[in-house]
């Protein structure tokens, strides 16, 4: 059998571009409707299991869906916002427990989420290396975001500016790593939290600044009345929250009127959910309160349908690929027609020759089959990241 | 060594027909079978080796008759003691030099492929002056080195017997001389039989003796060695 397999394996090796069309041919039989199936079932256990951990999700009318993928999973489009007044609404309820979230800046591409410290309660998530952030300008990153960043506690991160062109648009802030986050297996992995006040800080509605009062700032002050002084551009404001300058922050407008994208609302009790939800029935309420799980199942219903669509149309596509390779063999088997004749005639034995045929398709099947099984489990193992990194796109 | 006997031979379709009372080559002998396209020549040495089978008669190849034995039995008896050597060389293009030179044993285990058959087959490469191009490819060689290469293919199991179709068929008169010397030289010094098809008159006179298939009959169609 050896000598058997070698004669195959001199052949495949001698006609190396048709035996990689037909094997990526094969390959692509195997695993494009297993490997869907595999991706699918993926994203339907990781959507459905971050979506029943997550109750209720109240934020600005809109797509329901974009407001769910946005607070579950930080993608990349920031979603209307609306005003803080909603978690207090909800806080003041008393019928669930409220967590805001702020997610509109990022640092290379890792979302900054700006919340409080019951987000990480929340999400039972736990501090790796370092400590909890407990000032303003600290953040926590998740384990993802300190390895590609090579950042752990004591190092710094900058926000992102939104866009090149935007100059008189937010400043970019330092913020120190209080601490990197376990390991979650999840989007958090991929992101930077910051108390919500920072990320405010970030969108330029908080600020520190020169003291207009010292006598080194007075060239920078237009007027000065008695509670009020105006300055030009050329006062310095602060880019990095230092222990020195924490004191100068501060924040302009009602509290009440800052920005946030959502809020997550964690009710006591079904009773509590379903008064809770009941309350934004109002077609004029400025916000809505979606079940994440019930918006996950509807995004769900439409990917199985299409999914069944694809795989109709790859196992259809899989069988011309089939008939067309079973051409090939066919074709090859009559180019080879001489060499078999050739074995015959010098004394190979019957089914040595039959095998040094039929080698060829069963080595071109087998490699086929094995790194469509390969792709298979690597889609298995990475299909998750595969899956966040297509929600945050 | 080969005694055929009351052999005829005709096709299941019918139109040829070879006729051959009697014919005996003996051993260490190298005999020439000449004669007109169509006259039976490749056909006989299909039936002495054991690719067809005749329609009566028996050939008697050392004390065994090919025509009674199995289709395995003759496969085996032909890859242990008959060398084929074809004007088209048949080499496998796939494989390299020294791949096609060791082929017998790869495609029957009544062959046992051990060190010394690698041995062997380095050795008689030298031998025939090919031993640098042992990695190459058949179709990076010249018509003579081709068909030296299938004349090691056919002598490595070390045959009693070898069976040549017009072996010099497709070389210029230099690698005529040379592919004929090595296949001499072979069957003088190892007292293997040597039967070859042939149209050049001109080389006759190395042979122990010519066969001229006139004496035998022959009927309609040409002598083509695609029969199975």
């Amino acid at each position: 059998m050896k000598q058997i397999l070698y004669l195959a394996w001199r052949y495949l090796a001698y006609h190396r571009f048709k035996t990689l069309i037909l094997i990526t041919a094969i390959t692509l039989i195997f695993y494009v409707p297993v490997g869907l199936r595999v991706l699918v079932n993926q994203s339907a256990e990781q959507l459905t299991a971050r979506a029943v951990g997550t109750p209720l999700v109240i934020g600005a009318k809109g797509s329901p869906l974009e407001l769910v993928l946005n607070t579950l999973y930080f993608g990349s489009d920031v979603p209307a916002t609306m005003h803080y007044t909603q978690f207090e609404r909800v806080a003041e309820s008393e019928l669930a427990s409220a967590i805001p979230v702020y997610t509109r800046f990022n640092v290379q591409g890792h979302p900054i989420v700006g919340t409080t410290l019951e987000y990480q309660s929340f999400r039972g998530l736990e501090i790796a290396a370092g400590r909890q952030m407990a000032v303003l300008g600290e953040c926590v990153v998740g384990s993802r975001v300190a390895a590609a960043l090579g950042v752990g506690p004591g190092d710094s991160v900058i926000s992102s500016p939104e866009s090149v062109f935007d100059i008189a648009g937010v400043y970019p802030l330092k913020m120190n790593v209080a601490g990197v986050l376990d390991f979650a297996d999840g989007p958090d992995d991929d992101a930077i939290f910051v108390d919500i006040k920072t990320a405010w800080i970030i969108a330029g509605i908080g600020h520190g600044h020169q003291d207009l009062a010292q006598p080194g700032a007075v060239a920078g002050v237009l007027s000065r009345d008695d509670n009020e002084i105006v300055a030009n551009a050329s006062v310095m404001q602060y880019n990095e929250i230092t222990e020195e300058n924490r004191g100068s922050f501060h924040f302009h407008g009602e509290l009440s009127d800052y920005p946030v994208t959502a809020v997550i609302a964690v009710p006591q009790d079904q009773r509590s959910s379903a008064l809770l939800q009941g309350r934004y029935q109002n077609t004029d309420d400025v916000a809505q309160i979606v079940v994440p799980e019930g918006v996950m199942n509807e995004l769900l219903a439409t990917v199985l349908t299409v999914q069944r669509f694809v795989v109709a149309g790859a196992v259809l596509l899989g069988l011309a690929t089939l008939a067309s390779a079973s051409l090939v063999f066919a074709l090859s088997l009559r180019l080879r027609r001489r060499e078999i004749d050739t074995l015959f005639r010098i004394g190979g034995s019957r089914a040595a020759v039959a095998m040094v045929m039929a080698s060829e398709i069963v080595v071109v099947l087998a490699v086929g089959a094995l790194l469509a099984a390969t792709l298979t489990l690597a889609t298995r193992e990475f299909g998750a990241v595969l899956i966040r990194l297509l929600i945050r796109m | 060594m080969i005694a055929i006997r009351e052999l005829e031979f005709r096709y299941a379709t019918g139109g040829f027909r070879l006729e051959i009372p009697q014919l005996d080559v003996a051993a260490g002998e190298s005999v020439a079978f000449i004669g007109p396209s169509g006259s039976g020549k490749t056909t006989l040495l299909n039936l002495m080796a054991g690719i067809v089978s005749p329609s009566r008669g028996s050939i008697d190849l050392g004390g065994v008759n090919i025509a009674a034995l199995s289709d395995r039995h003759r496969r085996e008896l032909r890859i242990t003691k008959i060398g084929l050597v074809f004007q088209e060389f048949e080499l496998l293009e796939y494989l390299s030099v020294l791949d096609n030179i060791v082929l017998p044993y790869r495609i029957n285990a009544a062959l046992v492929f051990d060190a010394a058959v690698w041995q062997r087959a380095r050795q008689l490469a030298a031998e025939v002056g090919i031993a640098d191009e042992l990695k190459r490819y058949p179709r990076h060689l010249s018509q003579g080195e081709r068909q030296r290469v299938a004349v090691c293919r056919a002598v490595l199991p070390q045959p009693s017997l070898l069976l040549a179709d017009e072996p010099t068929g497709n070389l210029d008169p230099a690698n005529k001389g040379k592919v004929l010397d090595i296949l001499f030289d072979y069957a003088r010094r190892t007292q293997t039989t040597l039967v070859t098809v042939t149209h050049d008159h001109d080389l006759l006179e190395r042979f122990d003796r010519v066969v001229d298939f006139k004496e035998f009959q022959a009927f309609d169609e040409p002598d083509t060695g695609d029969v199975q």
